[in-house]
């Protein structure tokens, strides 16, 4: 086989078919979702997407070594940027989230999720009989990589990034090779200051969110109301949905943030249940494979890159998609390829970008 | 501590492949229902190998840590899907009606009520634009109330009261109309107009409303209408719908009400109304029939002439408190049926205050009551041709015989009353004069039982059909004397004189007069002359229908008929002061004398005195129409009933028909006209 042949011999063709498919959805969801939002957003996601297409192929073809090289310094300037956005940021819906450059504007938030995952990638990569030996100073490296742009992110507020990130963290601690005991210890005394930072911590809207989605019902007008709409618009697309563009919950704004947050309500309202379990599937398949190429990753840094990427995946697309359905808190996470944004669309494209860069090299050294 | 680079030191194994591996490491941390749900999922890999499958690529296993991650993704995503099964599957189409309820409005479409009509098309009853103002709670601006209030007016009581109403909205609710005024001014609607930019959620809305152009004329024939009460919410009224709750308007109602129609219409979630153009192929969510349009109300056209009802009601007003009746005598249609004091329709429906309510309820001239209809009185000396056509059917009595009156008449250890001794008394002076001692003899002779009999035939005890709530009046006979009390002489004695427990109501005794005026004809009394769509199409129309005819002689019947024409023209009849100049009245008066049972005085009116009566036809011959008039607490029928009576047939010949008055001298009758010459002054 041949060197030029290599990358598309070892190429992840069946993340690609999932992904395409997703894309698809998402994009004919997309323009039935703006249909009432203001002008020009499709396009504008458009844009996006060859952007993220350059993203992808960059992310796909850059050295993993050097990645593994500029993982922390990334993470550090991202964490810089976490902190002046705090300081300079612009103002949107109430919280301060965007860094603006003219009148280009980005999410360091976003951002963080990837350089999150470069940077425990980069730790866990280190020799494994070194975490046998030394698990406590990984666990307590893995609090402060967490901890300082969690807590950045939540006091812009998002607490819809901040949760992804204790997520994909979680998710990347319970599958490195540290001992048992050490991982149990952290998750019996991080639950229980979770708790405290639940009761004590979250601003009264926040709070009143996660009492709404235990109890929909207990504020029809104000935060339930959203919620109940969402569900209205699911439960009405029955079997086989209203059919595309017909359906009213959307096209007549009953949905909040239907293009952002809420876009599987629309699907699932105009394509059914046919609809939204052929999603569920092509979701289901982009996660089982990459789980399989991290399995299969050359290296310990590709293997920990993989879980962390598959990670961010999947916790997008199980709360939003839980929120939506019922079975989560609103909590304002984007649905992978199908929620309208840049900033989320990129950063989903960079990390498949990174998990295809996995799969072409899983063999090579 | 964040360690160099290192190469990944697993080993590979380089046999089987990975579909196979998945399903192995799924399937034994899921068991065989984990394996199943990933089946679907096996053809797609292998379909996607076949590039790496030839390449020399060693394949492996899944490690522990990264099944289990396979394990806990599988199961949150049949957890999701379960969900989406429970919300889809199961409970589909009640989200379904929920989301169709959200956007697919269904607003009432009123029929336009059906008018009331006298006999010449005047109209009694019609419809008017009445402005409504509502607000919907979800878009108001807080503190707009008060400016809202201040322009309509509201009394703080008023205002109170709309603002908890408004703040019991929640939800969805707070997306539905609340009514704050039934009607404003035009000018009020003007301001409303000019300030619309600023007043959002406020609409002024076009509604019809019931008016009666007449005022408080024929106010009870008419009837009112207020809104829908739960029952009628049950029938399937509509809310706010007005029903007809007396009278006309309840008797007609289902002629009167049409059938009401509904359109929906489309909303977005601003509440902004959407066209069926914007909305598109969702407009078939709504069902096929987007809208019916109402079916109007038929028109009811009556029997009555608003001409005579005025000329009657104004002869009562000189009155505290009257009823008369006025019927075609040969047809038994009402021309003219009233009760005074009454009430104004235009208030009672819809716009009474609870003062203003409160205020008619104890008013003890009592206007709410129809006195011509739903309320009996002792008939008095009005009744006396009962017993005197039942002597002479029977032939108890010789009609000619004189038999003395010394102005009492002992009955065992009772003694009856006459006004004065009247001296010897034929039949015919005995009622020209109204003499009781002769009727206390001829009542011995008759007997109650022949008196009820009579009474019945005239239609006395009984609904004259004519609806309307009306009362049936009360002719005693033998039984009931028995079971109240026992029977004593003196009830057939009082019986006679239409007293003791004989009660009538003013339209029985009109309609028992017109029959003496006819030859002896009870007619079913006709109110409705017909019915009529809109267009003038006629749906159905009343014939004038015999309920029965007196089994009486027509020599009784002149009898009577000369008795009671010497009643009003004789110089000696008790009415004969109300006499007028070329009018031919036959009649009775009756002075009824009451129990103080009612309580309460009112100025210039002796609750003690009698019911003043007058009931007769004109002309005598070839009657044209009966008229009774009662004047609660009158006193003499002849001196205060009379006079009224003879100014409405007056009014009837002069100014409603004149085609119908008799000619001078094809009526006269010069034998009895001659005892009226004196007192006419010599004039005809």
């Amino acid at each position: 086989m041949s060197e030029l042949r290599r990358p598309f011999a070892f190429f992840a063709w069946p993340l690609l078919v999932a992904v395409l498919a997703i894309v698809a959805m998402g994009l004919v969801n997309l323009y039935s979702a703006t249909q009432v939002a203001p002008k020009g957003l499709f396009g504008t996601q458009l844009g996006f997407y060859s952007v993220g297409v350059i993203l992808v192929v960059v992310a796909a073809a850059v050295d993993l070594r050097v990645l593994q090289r500029l993982a922390m310094p990334s993470y550090l300037l991202v964490l810089a940027m976490l902190v002046v956005v705090l300081v300079a940021g612009k103002v949107v819906n109430g919280s301060r989230r965007w860094l603006g450059i003219s009148s280009f504007g980005v999410q360091p938030s976003e951002l963080m999720k990837l350089t999150l995952i470069l940077a425990y990638a980069r730790l866990f990569s280190s020799d494994p009989p070194d975490l046998q030996a030394r698990p406590w100073r990984y666990a307590v490296s893995w609090h402060l990589i967490l901890l300082l742009p969690a807590l950045l992110i939540l006091k812009q507020p998002d607490l819809g990034t901040a949760l992804l990130c204790v997520m994909v963290a979680a998710s990347m601690l319970l599958l490195v090779p540290l001992p048992g005991r050490v991982k149990a210890a952290v998750a019996a005394v991080d639950l229980s200051a979770a708790t405290a930072i639940f009761l004590f911590g979250l601003k009264t809207y926040q709070k009143k969110r996660f009492l709404t989605f235990l109890d929909p019902n207990s504020d029809p007008t104000g935060a339930g109301w959203h919620a109940r709409q969402a569900i209205f618009a699911i439960g009405s697309g029955r079997l086989l949905g209203k059919g595309y563009l017909r359906g009213t919950q959307n096209q007549l704004q009953f949905l909040p943030e239907h293009w952002t947050d809420f876009p599987f309500a629309v699907w699932a309202e105009e394509w059914g249940l046919v609809g939204c379990l052929a999603m569920l599937l092509c979701f289901l398949l982009l996660i089982l494979w990459s789980i399989y190429l991290a399995n299969e990753a050359r290296d310990r840094f590709a293997r920990y890159l993989a879980i962390g990427c598959t990670s961010l995946l999947f916790w997008h697309t199980a709360i939003n998609i839980g929120m939506v359905i019922g079975m989560a808190p609103v909590v304002g996470v984007t649905l992978p390829l199908v929620s309208y944004g840049g900033s989320s669309l990129l950063t989903v494209m960079l990390t498949l970008g990174l998990l295809m860069n996995v799969s072409t090299r899983r063999y090579s050294y | 501590m964040l360690g160099r680079f290192t190469k990944y030191p697993s080993g590979k194994n380089s046999s089987g492949k990975l579909r196979f591996d998945l399903r192995v490491g799924l399937g034994s941390a899921l068991g065989r229902a984990g394996s199943g749900a990933l089946l679907p999922l096996s053809p797609m890999a292998g379909g996607a190998m076949p590039p790496s499958a030839g390449a020399p690529a060693p394949q492996q296993r899944l490690d522990g840590s990264l099944r289990a991650a396979v394990v806990v993704v599988v199961v949150i995503f049949l957890l999701l899907a379960g969900r989406l099964v429970q919300l889809q599957g199961l409970r589909g189409a009640e989200y379904y009606q929920k989301s169709t309820n959200n956007f697919i409005h269904e607003r009432d479409w009123p029929a336009v009520r059906g008018q009331i009509r006298d006999r010449n098309g005047v109209v009694l009853v019609e419809n008017r634009p009445a402005y409504s103002v509502y607000v919907t709670p979800r878009f108001l601006v807080d503190g707009e109330v008060q400016r809202l209030a201040k322009y309509l007016e509201l009394t703080d009581e008023q205002l109170a009261a709309l603002t908890t109403k408004l703040g019991a909205r929640r939800g969805l609710e707070r997306f539905k109309q609340v009514l704050v005024s039934e009607e404003i001014t035009r000018d009020q609607m003007a301001l409303l107009e000019s300030e619309k930019e600023s007043l959002p959620g406020v609409d002024v809305e076009t509604r019809a409303r019931r008016y009666y152009p007449q005022g408080t004329q024929l106010a009870h024939l008419l009837g009112y209408m207020n809104q829908a009460s739960p029952e009628d919410l049950r029938r399937g009224y509509k809310s706010g719908e007005y029903v007809g709750r007396s009278g006309l308007e309840h008797l007609l109602e289902p002629q009167l009400r049409g059938a009401p129609g509904f359109e929906k219409f489309f909303v977005d979630a601003r509440g902004r109304r959407k066209t069926e153009s914007e909305i598109g192929k969702m407009a078939q969510l709504a069902g096929a029939e987007l809208q019916r349009e109402p079916i109007p109300g038929l028109h009811a056209v009556l029997t009555v002439d608003l001409g005579l009802q005025r000329l009657v009601e104004e002869a009562l007003q000189k009155h505290p408190s009257a009823a008369a009746a006025v019927v075609e005598v040969e047809t038994g249609k009402i021309l003219a049926l009233a009760s005074y004091p009454s009430p104004d329709p235009n208030l009672l429906t819809g716009r009474l205050t609870r003062v203003e309510a409160q205020r008619l309820e104890s008013d003890p001239l009592h206007p709410l009551l129809d006195k011509a209809l739903r309320e009996s009185y002792y008939p008095g000396s009005t009744f006396k041709v009962v017993p005197a056509l039942a002597a002479l059917e029977e032939r108890l009595i010789n009609p000619d015989e004189k038999v003395p009156c010394y102005g009492r008449y002992e009955l065992g250890r009772h003694v009856f009353h006459c006004m004065k001794s009247h001296g010897p008394m034929n039949l015919h002076d005995a009622i020209v004069q109204s003499c009781n001692v002769y009727f206390y003899r001829l009542a011995e002779k008759v007997g109650l039982e022949r008196m009820a009999r009579m009474a019945q035939q005239f239609g006395f005890g009984q609904p004259s059909g004519v609806g309307l709530g009306e009362t049936a009046g009360f002719v005693p006979n033998l039984d009931y004397y028995k079971k109240h009390g026992g029977f004593h002489g003196g009830d057939a004695l009082n019986t006679a004189l239409g007293q003791g427990a004989v009660r009538v109501t003013v339209l029985q005794l009109a309609l028992a007069y017109a029959a003496l005026g006819n030859g002896g004809r009870m007619y079913q009394p006709l109110l409705v002359e017909r019915i009529e769509k809109p267009g003038g199409e006629i749906v159905h129309e009343n014939q004038p229908a015999l309920r029965s005819v007196l089994s009486v002689s027509p020599d009784s019947l002149e009898r009577m008929r000369q008795a009671l024409v010497d009643v009003v023209s004789d110089i000696k009849g008790t009415a004969n002061t109300a006499s007028i100049e070329g009018i031919d009245v036959a009649g009775k008066s009756g002075t009824a004398q009451v129990r103080k049972n009612r309580k309460g005085e009112s100025a210039g009116w002796d609750l003690g005195n009698s019911h003043a009566w007058f009931v007769g036809f004109a002309p005598s011959r070839r009657a044209k129409i009966a008229v009774a008039v009662l004047v609660e607490h009158g006193g003499l029928g002849g001196h205060v009933a009379a006079p009224t009576a003879t100014k409405i047939i007056q009014g009837y010949f002069n100014q409603i028909a004149p085609e119908q008055r008799p000619r001078p001298l094809l009526a006269a009758e010069p034998p009895r006209l001659r005892t009226t010459l004196p007192t006419a002054g010599g004039s005809r």
